[in-house]
């Protein structure tokens, strides 16, 4: 049971790491907005300026 | 797609105009919008190759104002002296700046504003947040104007208002992002010390290597120790503020429960025997963390009143200078310069008429639903709309002499006055702490005189067993549960006690225009001369209508086929007067239309209403036509009436409108309580004098002037579609059009307050059964931990059951069902 005594502190580096790392996107003001960037991933593939696209057909749909 | 709903405006889901079709074809099928500016935007998010926005969006849009697109309207954004207050440069030549965007609901909005304004050459980013409403822009000056980019975000339909960058990254981004930071390490902190927890509890019952368990509550220690000190700072915080105030809010007891449980635990780890509790610490302090977290994002959404003024007052005004005119900004203006107000847009600072006459839509400050005549010598203010003519006005008042900076310095005043009703919890949780202080102190007497060496450590177990830990969660976890219940039903909720007090209301008062109506005119009655006829005089009255921009226009809606009208002229306080085929056309009151007041009678033929609320079509000075004009109800308003009523609830109408409207509306909804032709100052008075006689009043309104009466009430609701300032100074807001979840509101905040009594009971019981064991010496840790951690650990069980469904929508026709279960209803 010795190994604890080393996989603990490695555990609580790892937990420092991540909220580390979350601080970090908190202050880049990555959770400022959390409810659009979960649309933009969906909504981004008609986003192409319209003079590319007015003349292709829109694609086919299926994801609704 | 979303499907169209029948008779909806695709766009902005208002009504379709009866008569008249606008249609917008959007990825292959034709959709039906309400009006011109509707099939614009629509045509312009379409062509642009963005109609997914209308796959994605949650609610309507904001319906666009024709004005908006002009887009010599946003040159004077371009002149330094206007851009000094909101916009800032950069070294580099980049410049920035905050907007509030007016119209932006939902992450669709947002994603269509960063579309439609990504290819402008220049335009180095943009980032809206929907929830705030507010975006940042950043642009280079050499290559674009930033009236060009305000123009195309009023052209996609949502309309820009200045702010100030340092307000953009205000408190309330600097609050959200320290409360995510404190809830982020309670609850990995949570996370980590359960799982050390559970591997001390199983060591309890199967024997545990010495070495490790004092490992692992050191190691507990440590995780621990951030998430009480850091994220359970504000709690230590407020306590002390309580504590300086000499009022024990909730605040205390959770400061205690935290500060003695987690030195208890400190000091047994330390000298390693003894139980420790850090599991209960870390639990604590992330469930009343993510209460608070939650009620926050409420409050910022509902926005802030500086956000407000911002939205009512326009930005920019038309200033006369001799035979010049220029466009500037409302700070460049001095009291005693003219501006010029076109009709349709917001008069921009209390004053005199000089010139020109009009009808002044002051609906916004007096709650009047119909315009009044304002002539030469009379007084206009700021804020409320011009509709007819252009006028000329002299400044008599800017800024904080305004009477608008009046109502909002009411508002201010209303809030800091408000009734405080004692919470539940806070009452029963302060006596409780200082129960548990007293018996503290007298077993540490007892035992210091029977055995010093225990008495130490017995009062800290009395301490730690009876930790208010399940008092302290009854409440917040409850009500934080009722929130959310209440967000998915479309009422949000600022304040979390605002959830007390709905369940304790007596009385609830209305606000009529926009509360209880839409606010729009309609046609309710019409009557017709047997010549021409009423297909004939309908078609008259809707293309001479057409001509106006009065409110009462839009109760005609613009037909389709319309006639050629000559000569068409809006008369100020009168109506419009035009040609058709020859003949003189006249629409508007009765004294303006026409002369023979037998005439009018006889066509009327109606003896009830007054003839005030009529207006008249005449043709050659002969009445031909006659419509009683009426703000329209709200489809659900009788029903959610009679609901409210079925609640126990006294419901009473507090209205700045007319006597007979008002009267009109009472009558229909069956409430004999009501009130016309009252100031903010009055309305708040009302609400005083029933506060006076005991009762808990909750008010429901829209405008400003009902931004005090809001604040004064003991709970206030909001409607979403009203002032942003009502809705700054309310408890809820309600998001939709509908008075529906009002109902919910009622019927959820009684079922959580039953919890929150279940909860103190249980609470309450588990200590004065743990408190003599503890105070007697013979607490095993087991039984401790184990007593403790089930006794949270229920509360916050029990109080989910306040997030439930509170059931599918009534409608009127199941009343009967309604009233068969009163359990539901009635505490």
């Amino acid at each position: 049971m010795n190994i604890l005594f080393v996989l603990i502190p490695l555990s609580l580096v790892l937990l420092a790491l991540a909220i580390w790392a979350f601080f970090w996107a908190v202050g880049s003001g990555q959770f400022d907005d959390l409810d659009s960037p979960g649309w933009k991933i969906l909504m981004d593939d008609d986003s192409k300026p319209p003079s590319s696209d007015q003349s292709e057909k829109p694609a086919p749909r299926d994801d609704d | 797609m979303e499907p169209q709903k029948a008779q909806e405006c695709f766009h902005c889901g208002d009504a379709l105009p009866p008569r008249q079709r606008f249609e917008v074809v959007i990825d292959g099928e034709s959709r039906q919008v309400c009006c011109p500016g509707c099939q614009a935007v629509a045509e312009l998010i379409a062509s642009a190759g963005f109609a997914d926005f209308y796959r994605f969006r949650e609610t309507p849009a904001q319906k666009p104002d024709p004005d908006d697109r002009n887009l010599a309207q946003w040159t004077v954004y371009d002149r330094p002296e206007l851009q000094r207050e909101f916009v800032a440069q950069g070294t580099d030549g980049i410049c920035e700046a905050g907007l509030i965007i007016e119209g932006v609901r939902c992450a669709a909005c947002s994603w269509l504003i960063e579309r439609g304004l990504e290819h402008e050459p220049g335009l180095e980013s943009v980032e809206v947040n929907p929830a705030s409403a507010r975006a940042r822009l950043r642009w280079d000056p050499q290559q674009i104007p930033l009236s060009r980019l305000l123009a195309r975000l009023a052209a996609l339909g949502y309309r820009p208002h200045p702010a100030s960058p340092d307000i953009a990254r205000s408190s309330a981004r600097r609050e959200q992002r320290a409360a995510l930071k404190r809830l982020a390490v309670a609850g990995l902190g949570m996370m980590q010390v359960m799982m050390f927890a559970v591997a001390l509890y199983a060591g309890a019952f199967q024997g545990m290597d010495p070495a490790i368990e004092n490992f692992l509550r050191l190691v507990s220690l440590l995780v621990a120790t951030p998430v009480a000190i850091y994220s359970g700072g504000p709690f230590f915080a407020g306590a002390w503020r309580d504590l300086r105030a000499r009022s024990a809010g909730m605040d205390v007891p959770v400061a205690l429960a935290i500060g003695g449980a987690y030195i208890a635990s400190v000091w047994n780890s330390l000298r390693g025997s003894g139980e420790v509790y850090f599991d209960s610490v870390t639990m604590f302090v992330f469930f009343l963390s993510l209460g608070r977290f939650l009620e926050m994002t409420a409050r910022h959404r509902a926005g802030t009143s500086a956000d407000a003024i911002a939205r009512l007052q326009p930005t920019t005004a038309m200033r006369i200078d001799g035979d010049r005119s220029e466009r500037v900004g409302i700070a460049e203006l001095q009291v005693g310069e003219l501006v010029r107000v076109r009709p349709g847009e917001v008069i921009p600072c209390d004053g005199i008429i000089t010139s020109g006459s009009s009808g002044i839509d002051e609906a916004m400050l007096t709650g009047e639903s119909r315009p009044v005549l304002r002539e030469p010598g009379d007084p206009v203010t700021g804020g409320s709309v011009n509709i007819n003519e252009s006028i000329e006005v002299e400044i008599r008042s800017l800024g904080a002499d305004s009477v608008l900076a009046g109502i909002s310095r009411l508002l201010h005043r209303a809030q800091s006055e408000r009734p405080r009703l004692a919470q539940l919890a806070d009452r029963v949780a302060s006596r409780f702490v200082g129960a548990v202080l007293v018996i503290a102190i007298l077993v540490g007497a007892y035992w210091w005189h029977a055995a010093p060496e225990d008495a130490f450590r017995i009062v800290l177990s009395v301490l730690v067993v009876t930790c208010p830990c399940a008092l302290s969660l009854a409440t917040p976890a409850t009500l934080t549960a009722a929130i959310g219940a209440l967000a998915r039903k479309g009422m949000l909720v600022c304040r979390g006690a605002a959830i007390e007090t709905l369940a304790q209301c007596d009385r609830v008062v209305f606000d009529k225009t926009g509360t209880l109506t839409t606010g729009q005119q309609q046609i309710t009655r019409s009557r017709f001369a047997a010549e021409p006829g009423a297909n004939r005089a309908m078609a008259i009255a809707t293309a001479l209508e057409a001509h106006s921009a009065h409110p009462i226009a839009h109760a005609f809606a613009a037909d389709a086929t319309q006639l050629e009208v000559t000569d068409a002229r809006a008369v100020a306080g009168g109506g419009i007067c035009g040609s058709v085929a020859g003949k003189q056309y006249k629409i508007g009151k009765t004294s303006f239309a026409c002369d023979r007041r037998s005439e009018i009678a006889t066509l009327i033929a109606d003896q009830d209403g007054g003839a005030s609320s009529w207006i008249v079509l005449s043709e050659d000075d002969r009445a031909i036509a006659a419509f009683e004009l009426a703000d329209s109800e709200r489809t659900d308003s009788a029903a959610v009436l009679a609901d409210l009523r079925d609640l126990g609830l006294e419901l009473e109408i507090a209205s700045g409108d007319s006597a007979g409207p008002v009267t009109r509306l009472a009558e229909r909804l069956g409430i004999d309580a009501f009130h016309y032709r009252l100031t903010p100052a009055q309305k708040l008075e009302l609400i005083r004098e029933h506060q006076h006689d005991g009762e808990t009043v909750a008010v429901i309104g829209d405008g400003v002037n009902d931004a005090p009466v809001l604040a004064g009430a003991d709970v206030s609701v909001a409607m979403g579609e009203g002032a942003r300032l009502a809705q700054t100074s309310a408890d809820i807001v309600l998001l939709g059009a509908s008075l529906r979840p009002v109902v919910y509101g009622f019927t959820v905040a009684r079922r959580a307050m039953r919890i929150v009594r279940q909860n103190l009971g249980w609470a309450l019981g588990y200590n004065a059964i743990a408190l003599p064991v503890a105070a007697s010496g013979i607490v095993q840790p087991w039984m401790a931990a184990i007593g403790m951690s089930t006794s949270s650990l229920l509360v916050v069980l029990n109080a989910m059951r306040a997030g439930r469904d509170p059931g599918p929508p009534r409608i009127a026709a199941d009343h009967d069902l309604h009233r068969s279960e009163p359990s539901q209803a009635v505490t």
